[in-house]
C-alpha cells in the first residue's frame, strides 16, 4: 500500500466537434471504416489560439474546482504532453502561473499516451515528499494532424483535450494500491514526432506490443496483490482504440462492459486520454468503498504499466 | 507445405476464422488474411502450439510477414 491517494479527477474537452464525415473527406476513407477500425465516431479540436498550456490548465481548474482545494495547498505541478509546440520550456511552468500556485516546482514529463500514468505513479511516491501533487495531461494533436499529406491511419485517431487528477499524502477518494511503470527503447522509432516531420507510426508493431504489455501489466499488478480481473471493479485505460480497449478485456478474461470507454467521441487524446476516462467515469459512477480501480496505458518509448488504487 | 508450415496455417485459420491460408511466401496483410490485432493472436498461439518463448523484442511485424518467415522464425527458437 502506498502512502498516496486519489483525491479526485477533472477534464477539459475543447468545443469544436470534428466528426469522421469531416475526417473520412481529407483522408479518402468512409466514416464507417473510420468508426470499424478504431471506434472513433468524433473528437474535439481545440481553437488555433488554444495551446497545451491553457488546456492544462483548465483541466486542473476542473479538477480542483471538483475537490474543493485552494490552488495554495497544491506542492508540487506535474505536467504530461507529447504535443507541446515547443523544445523548451515545456508547459508546466505556464500552467501553474495560469492555476496560480506560486512558485512550487513544475515538472514537464514529455511523454506521449503513457504521460499521465507515468505521472500518477511519480505523483504516488513524490506526496510524502511534495504534499499534495497535481498531475495534468494536455494534448493538442490537431496540430500534429494537420500536416499534409494527411496520414489515414493516424489522422482518423486523435483529438485534443486534457485530463487531470489530486495526488494527496493523507487522504481522498481512492488509495493507491500500487504501481507499475516500465520502458523499453528497443521500438523508439516506431510512434515517434520528430521535430521537423510528421507524426510516424508502425501501427502493426505498436498494436503488438501494447497488445502483450498492456495486459501483462495489469496480471502482474493484479497476481502480486493476491487480486483477479474480476476483482477488479473498473478498469481505466488510455483511449487509444476501442478494439484494442477490447483485446486488453479479452487477454485479461474480463468482460468489456467493465472497461471504461469513451473513445467514440473524444477520439485518441494521447497522454490527456485516460484521466479524460477517469473524470467523466468518477462524474458517472456512485461511490463503491471497497472497490478495486485498475489505471493502464502505453505509449510511444515505449512506456506502458499500470496504477490500482481502491475506493476508501 | 511442410509439417511446420501446415502447422502454422492451421493457427492462422483458427485465429484469422477464414478457411483458406495465403501460399508460404504471400504476404499475410497485403492479401488482407491477418490485421494487427489478429496478429498478436497467432503470436500467443505459436508460442503455446510449439513449446516456444517470443520475447518482446522479436516483436518485429516482419518477422511474421508470410508462413515462410513464421516457419523460419519458429524454427529458430526451436
Amino acid at each position: 500500500m502506498k502512502n498516496a491517494f486519489v483525491s479526485g479527477f477533472g477534464a477539459y474537452l475543447p468545443s469544436r466537434v470534428v466528426t469522421n464525415a469531416e475526417i473520412a473527406s481529407r483522408v479518402g476513407r468512409t466514416t464507417e471504416w473510420i468508426l470499424q477500425v478504431s471506434g472513433i465516431a468524433e473528437r474535439r479540436y481545440a481553437a488555433d489560439d488554444e495551446d497545451v498550456a491553457d488546456m492544462a490548465a483548465a483541466a486542473g481548474q476542473d479538477c480542483l474546482q471538483r475537490i474543493g482545494v485552494d490552488a495554495g495547498a497544491i506542492g508540487l505541478l506535474l505536467v504530461s504532453s507529447g504535443s507541446s509546440s515547443r523544445r523548451f520550456p515545456g508547459p508546466a511552468p505556464e500552467t501553474a502561473k495560469a492555476l496560480g500556485l506560486g512558485e512550487i516546482p513544475a515538472i514537464d514529463l514529455p511523454l506521449a499516451s503513457a504521460g499521465s500514468l507515468f505521472g500518477m505513479a511519480l505523483a504516488a511516491d513524490l506526496a510524502t515528499a511534495y504534499g499534495n501533487v497535481l498531475v495534468i495531461a494536455s494534448e493538442k494533436m490537431s496540430a500534429v494532424m494537420a500536416a499534409e499529406p494527411a496520414d489515414q491511419n493516424t489522422t482518423i485517431l486523435f483529438g485534443d483535450g486534457a485530463g487531470a487528477c489530486l495526488i494527496s499524502p493523507s487522504a481522498g477518494s481512492f488509495c493507491i494500491t500500487d504501481t507499475l511503470i516500465q520502458s523499453d527503447g528497443s521500438f523508439a522509432r516506431d510512434l515517434a514526432l520528430p521535430l521537423s516531420g510528421p507524426l510516424s507510426m508502425n501501427g502493426r508493431s505498436v498494436i503488438m506490443q501494447a497488445s502483450r504489455k498492456m495486459p501483462r501489466a495489469i496480471v502482474e499488478l493484479l497476481t502480486r496483490n493476491h487480486l483477479k480481473g474480476n476483482d477488479v471493479g473498473a478498469f481505466l485505460l488510455h483511449q487509444a482504440n476501442q478494439n484494442l480497449i477490447d483485446k486488453v478485456a479479452r487477454s485479461v478474461g474480463v468482460e468489456s462492459g467493465r472497461f471504461f470507454s469513451n473513445i467514440e467521441r473524444y477520439g485518441n487524446t494521447s497522454s490527456a486520454s485516460m484521466l479524460i476516462a477517469a473524470a467523466e467515469w468518477a462524474a458517472t459512477t456512485s461511490r463503491e468503498p471497497g472497490r478495486h480501480i485498475c489505471f493502464t496505458a502505453f505509449g510511444a518509448g515505449f512506456h506502458w504499466g499500470a496504477l490500482l488504487a481502491r475506493e476508501c | 507445405m511442410n509439417n511446420k508450415q501446415e502447422k502454422i496455417s492451421e493457427i492462422l485459420s483458427r485465429v484469422s476464422g477464414k478457411d483458406e491460408t495465403p501460399g508460404p511466401d504471400e504476404s499475410l496483410f497485403d492479401s488482407g488474411y491477418l490485421d494487427s490485432f489478429a496478429l498478436a493472436d497467432v503470436v500467443a498461439e505459436l508460442e503455446q502450439a510449439f513449446g516456444i518463448s517470443i520475447p518482446d523484442t522479436d516483436l518485429n511485424p516482419r518477422r511474421f510477414e508470410s508462413i515462410a518467415l513464421i516457419e523460419r522464425y519458429v524454427q529458430s527458437k526451436l
